[in-house]
C-alpha cells in the first residue's frame, strides 16, 4: 500500500518544496482572493443586510478566480524544463503523480483561500454559523477547482492563448461547484438546512477526484505526442 | 467479417466518406427545407391557439425543437470524440468538430427564443432557473469545445483535446434535460413524453415533430458540408485530393 501511494507522496512533496522556494506566488495568489472580495463591498456599498445576503457568492467567487490564477503554472514549467516527459516515461503511474501534483496545487493555492475565509466573511457581517457553512463548503469545494482546473491546465498545456481559453474551458465546469457551495449558506439562511448542498458538494468532490486525474493524465498524454 | 461491418469500416477513410457524403447533401437538404415548409404550415396557420397563452406559444415550434436538437448534438458530438478516442480513427474527430458550430447556434437559438417567450409569459427575458442556467453552460461548453480546437495547430491533437472535453461535457446534457424534475422550476415540465400521453393538442405535437426532424436533416446537411471541408483542408497534400476532389 505504501509502495503503491508514494509515486503520489514524492510529487507532492517535491511541488510543496518548489512552491516553498516561490512564495511569492502562493502570496500573491491568496492578496489577489483578499483584494477581489474586499472590492466587492467598495463596489456595492457598505449595507450589511446587503453585504451578508452577498458574501457566500463572493467569497466563492473569489476563490475560483484566485485558483484559476495559479493552474497555468501547474503542468507549464514542468513541460518547459522535460521533467513531465520524463514522468510521463518513469514506470511510477503517471496517474499518481498527477493527481500528486493537483494535491500540492490544491495545498498551495485552495487551502489558504479556505483558512482565510473566515476572516474575510468577518468583514460581511456574517454569523457565527454561516461562516462555519461557509468555510466548510470551501474546504468540500475549492479541491473540486484544483481537479476539474488540471484537466482544462493539461488540455491547454503549450496552446496559444493558453490563459484565456483556460478560463473559458473551466469556468463553465465550475457552476455546478458555485451554485451548491454558494447555495450551502443561503439555504441554511432560508431554514431548509445545508445538508442537502453540501452532500451534493461532497458527492462532486468524490466524482471528480475519482475521473479528474485520470482524465487530467489521458489529456497530458495527448499534449506530450 | 461479415459484409455490412466492412462497409461500415469503408466509410471511416476520408477517402471514400468525401463522395459519399457529397451524394448524400441533396437529399437531406430538400428534406430539410419540405419538412421545415410542412412544419411551419402546421405550426403557424394549422394547430389551434393555446387557451392559456394564446398565440404568443407559437414559439413552441422553433424553441422546443432547437433546444432538443442542441443536447441531442452535443451526445452526437460525445459520441464521435468516444470513438475518435477508442478508435484513433481521422473521420470521427472531423465528424465532432463539423457538428459543434450548428450545435452553438442550435443552443444560442433555444436561449434567444426562450428569452422571446418568457418575456410575455413570465414578464421576464431572463431568470435564473435550473434549465436556463445548464442550457446556458451547453452554450458554453460548445464554444469552449470550438476554441480549444481553434488553438491548437495539429490536427489530430486539436481532434483528441477536443474529444476529452466533449466527453468530460457530456455530464451536463443529463443535467439539462432532468432539470425541470430534480429542482422545482420556473421552466415548465416536458412537452413531450415518451410514457405518459401527449398534454398537447395532436396538430401541436405534430408540427413540433415536424420541425425537429426538419432541423435533424438540417443538421445531417450542414454538418457533410463542414465535414467535406475539413476532409478538403486537412488532406490538401494528398494525392485522391488532387485527382478526384479538386476537378
Amino acid at each position: 500500500m505504501n509502495r503503491l501511494l508514494s509515486p503520489f507522496r514524492l510529487s507532492v512533496q517535491r511541488d510543496l518544496l518548489l512552491a516553498a522556494r516561490h512564495k511569492t506566488e502562493i502570496i500573491t495568489a491568496l492578496f489577489f482572493f483578499v483584494i477581489v472580495v474586499n472590492l466587492l463591498p467598495l463596489g456595492i456599498g457598505p449595507d450589511p443586510d446587503l453585504l451578508r445576503k452577498i458574501a457566500p457568492g463572493a467569497l466563492w467567487i473569489g476563490a475560483l478566480l484566485a485558483t484559476l490564477l495559479g493552474l497555468q503554472r501547474l503542468f507549464a514549467s514542468d513541460h518547459a524544463d522535460g521533467t513531465l516527459e520524463q514522468m510521463a516515461l518513469s514506470p511510477q503511474s503517471f496517474t499518481l503523480l498527477v493527481a500528486g501534483k493537483i494535491m500540492a496545487h490544491w495545498l498551495v493555492a485552495g487551502l489558504p483561500v479556505v483558512l482565510v475565509a473566515p476572516v474575510l466573511g468577518m468583514q460581511f457581517d456574517l454569523s457565527g454559523r454561516s461562516l462555519f457553512i461557509l468555510t466548510l463548503s470551501l474546504l468540500l469545494g475549492t479541491p473540486i477547482l484544483s481537479l476539474i482546473g488540471a484537466v482544462g491546465a493539461a488540455l491547454t498545456l503549450g496552446v496559444r492563448g493558453g490563459g484565456a481559453l483556460l478560463s473559458l474551458l473551466i469556468l463553465p465546469l465550475y457552476i455546478p461547484a458555485l451554485i451548491f457551495g454558494a447555495g450551502a449558506v443561503e439555504a441554511d439562511l432560508a431554514g431548509i438546512g445545508p445538508d442537502g448542498h453540501l452532500s451534493l458538494l461532497a458527492a462532486l468532490l468524490v466524482v471528480s477526484a475519482f475521473f479528474a486525474p485520470w482524465v487530467a493524465t489521458v489529456a497530458l498524454r495527448v499534449a506530450l505526442e | 467479417m461479415n459484409h455490412s461491418l466492412i462497409n461500415w469500416f469503408k466509410f471511416a477513410s476520408p477517402v471514400s466518406f468525401y463522395p459519399l457524403a457529397g451524394r448524400l447533401i441533396p437529399y437531406f437538404t430538400a428534406a430539410a427545407v419540405a419538412l421545415l415548409a410542412a412544419g411551419l404550415w402546421i405550426g403557424l396557420l394549422v394547430a389551434p391557439t393555446d387557451a392559456q397563452q394564446g398565440e404568443g406559444y407559437r414559439i413552441i415550434f422553433v424553441h422546443v425543437p432547437v433546444s432538443w436538437m442542441s443536447m441531442f448534438i452535443y451526445c452526437v458530438m460525445a459520441f464521435w470524440a468516444a470513438l475518435g478516442l477508442s478508435f484513433n480513427t481521422r473521420l470521427s474527430g472531423m465528424m465532432a468538430s463539423a457538428l459543434a458550430p450548428t450545435g452553438a447556434l442550435f443552443a444560442f437559438l433555444s436561449l434567444w427564443t426562450g428569452a422571446l417567450w418568457g418575456k410575455p409569459m413570465w414578464g421576464a427575458w431572463w431568470v435564473w432557473d435550473a434549465r436556463l442556467t445548464s442550457q446556458l453552460i451547453l452554450f458554453f461548453l460548445y464554444l469552449g469545445f470550438i476554441a480549444l480546437q481553434a488553438a491548437i495547430d495539429d490536427p489530430r491533437r486539436a481532434d483528441k483535446a477536443g474529444a476529452i472535453l466533449a466527453l468530460v461535457g457530456v455530464i451536463n446534457v443529463p443535467i439539462i434535460y432532468f432539470s425541470v424534475q430534480w429542482w422545482n422550476t420556473l421552466h415548465q415540465g416536458a412537452s413531450v413524453s415518451m410514457t405518459k400521453a401527449p398534454s398537447m393538442a395532436h396538430t401541436m405535437l405534430l408540427g413540433m415533430l415536424l420541425m425537429a426532424l426538419a432541423f435533424w436533416a438540417y443538421t445531417i446537411a450542414v454538418a457533410l458540408m463542414r465535414v467535406r471541408c475539413i476532409i478538403l483542408e486537412r488532406e490538401l497534400t494528398s494525392e485522391w485530393v488532387k485527382k478526384n476532389a479538386m476537378e
